[in-house]
């Protein structure tokens, strides 16, 4: 448990497992998601899409769909009046990025299915999908390229021939004599590493209500970005942000796949400002498969040199990454976000990295759930767990050999990356506490006679979160348009409550009840008496919103940064009172008190009471009890830990089942270990779906073939196990919570721990490598060709 | 729009006459026509469970049932689930054990789970993991899900069932 702000003592909320503030109207059905919210007089949306992958556009005839009984418009891109395409924002210095336009309807050609050619409007949410299915739209197909490294060949399709290649970009990051270490190894090896396309998948599907009325423009979007989505409606529509509000209700999910700006977004509110009417548009989970950003899809060259007594000498990764037909939000910049933690947990003295990016008719990818990190700790770990095949080393020892020792304030990495804090072999011990591994092999032993075979894979990890500094990744660093500050308003009220605006924009993760205690702390309140308001531009300041595990660590630090400046200004309107000196005043058991004296003190709402009242302020001192932070970090924060997982591999089937998952993070003192833990279950989930289930699948055509949720398998409850979890709490010096960010931490650690159990369980059988995802039918066949066999 | 049918839903008690296109799916009838959007729509296949709720005492995923083939049936939400000042046992444990997270699957893993609880009282959580296959979350991993039901399960006196319908001709 971390002790109250500033050493005073009496209760603290920080630290505890409180149940979530946000909870009641979500289990009672009384909450309010995009589609939930009606407004009179409101229209329908329905897209007209692609069902080419690469075609020109001959002609379109929306004549029947006009003529369609409740149509009031039906819109193609010849319509649009718009300043410019979906945004791109990553400018990285010195590197030319490929970035085509990307208009909301598509223009003359489309480049990946679903792409849409039209947008029909009507007063009926039936009717719109029946005269979409009435436009008539000719296609001359194009050639189609799907596989990233045929696209990077002489010769091939090219998604935009403008830029007489399907080559985005070439990025490298690195540091250490790369060529040295390998001339110094004994060892080396190279895998190619297969990291496929998946979806975030979050069960809310997206929507969006567009409302122009008044020259006033109000948007609700199930997004995680609603501050993003504000300015960009207000540049992409030229209307000043002034009169653009954002709304973000209650967000049924995100996963990355709501980091974005969306043409649905854009387009109904285009169209709504058009009609003079409010628009509505919902996702069908069909269209969601298609046209919601994708993750992952890569192919990793990689290269690692050892001495023979495990010692890494080089690390060189070459990352060919898929990015889809357009660069949308961040997409070409995610691939390169693996490179900042290339190093992993080890202290490789060179490590380089090299990002392709390429354009495929595909949809874009962009940030799911770890944005890079996963990627990278997936290549890392997989061939950490080889290297120590090759040596003949045990996979546990060959990673202590190599880990960084802990450090609390700061460790450079040979590419410049300063990790903040870590404790990698403290995080592993504790893991060891929990998992047997000589219990495992004699279960093995004993499993083998039903041709079951029992494997335990690890995974040790770093990632990096809370972004961000501003100086880090803006133009002159990462290349970003933008900062990555965070801000935070706390308004006490006349009466003593509390409402804390914060700039972040949850989509389940809790910041109601996590910031209350936060703040409830630094004021001598009970949670219950903070309401968190989030997710909507005109209520509070400028913000920054949600994702890559920044809300806390950023946002919530934020937070007690404007708790505290309201309790230095109650402490001095205290001390103005009790004719005592401020530095005198400390919070103790609900009351500001003269230290020694704790009868006499004023609590919160008293404190309020002279705030708005003034009839006995201190001299020269604004009335109100109102403050605000903007809090712009030193340094991102880098959680850790160590995983293990178990599974069962039927060798006549070659299915997987997990049989047992142990997560230890470190992401610094808890503020509420329930959702901590919570995190931990669904990244976790995130990485074994990936690993064993999950995968977005274009055939050579680009169709979609995992299209729904019959075809692209989220994991059930049947497929898993309960997890098990623990911490280790080093905290991080970049901030005064000592907070790291955990949103994504299992995730990050998920897939290479599942991928190494399961080939830990195929070694007997003489498989040494496969990729995921390790569905039944490749880990039989990879069974039947060790065997001698190869299946047709 | 093609010509509309009347039909009569009792949903959480309360009788309700529509005029329904027969085409209307129920789910639609229940979040458009009655207002009542605590019953979430998650994917066009079936698969998601986000829309389950109660007919005549079953658990049914209400995009696969159209509002005419409701006609005459007990339906019960999760808005039906509380009484009063008292939420339903599986609500609390829900909440006391961090069951949901962004909540857009939960009133459909809620439903879920009452139907479960019907039909088996006391189930292990091999036997909650397997009742609980056609609602996905992503949020959760099921983890404090499946501690939730199997807490509600334990809550002592308890009726956590299904709620209970008048059978009437459905013909669904």
């Amino acid at each position: 448990m971390s002790a109250t702000v500033d050493g005073a003592p009496g209760k603290s909320y920080v630290g505890r497992a409180m149940r979530r503030k946000e909870d009641p109207r979500l289990i009672t059905g009384r909450a309010s998601y995009v589609d939930d919210i009606n407004l009179v007089g409101q229209l329908w949306a329905a897209w007209v899409r692609s069902p080419e992958a690469h075609a020109k556009i001959v002609s379109i005839d929306t004549s029947a769909a006009k003529e369609h009984d409740g149509i009031v418009a039906v819109y193609t891109n010849e319509d649009l009046d718009m300043e410019a395409g979906l945004p791109m924002a990553w400018v990285p210095p010195g590197v030319e990025v490929n970035t085509p336009e990307h208009w909301v309807l598509a223009k003359g050609e489309v480049k990946h299915v679903g792409d849409p050619v039209a947008l029909v409007i009507g007063d009926d949410r039936y009717a719109v999908v029946d005269a979409a299915e009435e436009v008539v739209v000719e296609y001359d197909p194009l050639p189609v390229v799907t596989d990233p490294e045929a696209a990077l060949e002489e010769g091939s399709p090219l998604v935009h021939p403008q830029f007489g290649t399907n080559k985005v970009c070439d990025w490298s990051l690195g540091g250490g004599d790369l060529e040295a270490g390998f001339a110094e190894a004994d060892v080396i090896i190279e895998r190619r590493v297969v990291n496929h396309r998946t979806a975030g998948a979050a069960i809310e599907p997206r929507a969006v209500l567009a409302e122009y009325r008044g020259e006033r423009l109000t948007v609700w979007s199930s997004t995680q970005v609603p501050h993003f989505l504000r300015l960009f409606l207000s540049i992409l529509l030229g209307i000043p942000e002034d009169r653009v509000r954002a709304i973000a209700p209650e967000v049924g999910g995100g996963f990355g796949s709501k980091l974005q700006i969306y043409a649905e977004e854009i387009g109904c509110a285009w169209a709504s400002r058009k009609l003079g009417r409010p628009v509505k548009w919902v996702e069908t989970r069909s269209e969601g498969m298609m046209v919601t950003h994708h993750g992952r899809d890569q192919i990793d060259y990689v290269k690692v040199g050892a001495r023979r007594d495990g010692t890494l000498t080089a690390w060189h990764s070459k990352i060919i990454a898929d990015l889809g037909a357009y660069q949308m939000l961040l997409t070409p910049l995610i691939p390169p976000l693996s490179a900042f933690v290339m190093c992993g947990v080890y202290k490789t003295p060179a490590v380089v990295t090299d990002v392709t990016g390429v354009m495929t008719n595909k949809f874009p990818t962009d940030a799911i759930r770890g944005a890079g990190r996963p990627e990278a700790t997936h290549m890392i770990e997989i061939v950490m767990d080889q290297l120590a095949h090759e040596l003949g080393m045990d996979p546990l020892e060959l990673r202590r050999k190599n880990f960084i020792a802990p450090f609390t304030t700061g460790h450079e990495t040979p590419i410049g990356v300063v990790y903040d804090s870590g404790n990698y072999e403290a995080a592993l011990d504790k893991l060891m506490g929990h998992v047997d591994v000589a219990q495992v092999r004699q279960q093995a032993e004993g499993l083998r006679a039903e041709g079951i075979y029992r494997g335990i894979g690890f995974c040790t990890y770093t990632e990096i979160c809370g972004n961000a500094p501003s100086r880090a990744v803006g133009p002159a660093g990462f290349g970003l348009q933008g900062g990555g500050w965070e801000s935070a308003t706390v308004r006490v009220h006349a009466t003593g409550s509390v409402t804390l605006y914060t700039g972040t924009s949850p989509h389940g993760q809790g910041h109601e009840t996590g910031f209350a205690q936060i703040v409830a702390d630094r004021l001598g309140i009970d949670p219950s008496q903070v309401e968190v308001i989030h997710g909507d531009t005109d209520t509070g300041p400028f913000g920054l919103d949600t994702y890559g595990s920044r809300s806390l660590a950023v946002g919530g630090e934020a937070a007690a940064r404007a708790a505290g400046k309201v309790a230095a200004k109650a402490k001095a309107i205290v001390a103005h009172q009790l004719e005592a000196a401020p530095e005198d005043i400390e919070l103790r058991d609900g009351k500001f008190s003269v230290r020694g004296s704790p009868d006499k003190g004023l609590t919160l709402a008293e404190v309020a009471g002279a705030a708005y009242v003034t009839m006995d302020m201190p001299d020269g001192m604004e009335p109100g009890l109102d403050e605000q932070s903007f809090y712009d970090p030193e340094n991102f924060v880098f959680p850790f830990g160590a995983h293990a997982c178990v599974v069962d591999v039927d060798a006549d089937t070659g299915k997987t089942r997990v049989v047992r998952y142990v997560a230890v993070d470190d992401c610094g003192p808890a503020i509420n270990p329930l959702l901590i833990d919570g995190q931990v279950h669904g990244g976790i989930t995130h990485g074994v779906g990936q690993a064993l289930y999950e995968r977005i699948h274009y055939d050579e055509s680009g169709q979609l073939v995992t299209g729904t949720f019959v075809d692209y398998a989220l994991p059930t409850a049947a497929e898993l196990p309960s997890y098990e979890t623990d911490r280790t709490e080093t905290p991080s010096p970049v901030n005064s919570l000592g907070v790291k960010g955990v949103g994504e931490a299992g995730t990050i650690a998920g897939s290479a721990c599942v991928t190494n159990a399961v080939l830990d369980a195929l070694r007997p059988l003489g498989v040494d490598f496969i990729n995921m995802p390790l569905s039944p039918m490749r880990i039989w066949e990879a069974i039947q060709e060790a065997k001698g066999g190869v299946p047709a | 729009m093609s010509q509309t049918v009347p039909v009569t839903l009792n949903v959480n008690g309360v009788e309700h006459q529509l005029d329904v296109e027969p085409r209307l799916l129920l789910v639609h009838a229940l979040r458009d026509n009655l207002g009542l959007t605590g019953t979430h729509v998650g994917c066009d296949t079936s698969n998601c469970g986000a829309c389950t709720i109660h007919m005549d005492g079953k658990a049914v995923k209400s995009c696969t049932v159209l509002a005419v083939q409701a006609d005459g049936a007990a339906l019960t939400t999760i808005e039906g689930m509380a009484s009063e000042n008292e939420l339903h046992p599986l609500q609390e444990a829900f909440w006391n054990d961090h069951g949901l997270q962004c909540g857009y699957c939960t009133p459909g893993m809620i439903m879920a789970a009452a139907g479960l609880l019907a039909e088996n009282p006391n189930p292990t959580e091999e036997e909650v993991r397997h009742g609980l296959e056609g609602n996905l979350c992503r949020c959760t991993g099921y983890h404090n899900i499946v501690k939730a039901v199997l807490d509600a399960a334990k809550a002592k006196g308890a009726t956590v069932g299904a709620t209970s319908g008048e059978q009437s001709g459905v013909t669904a």
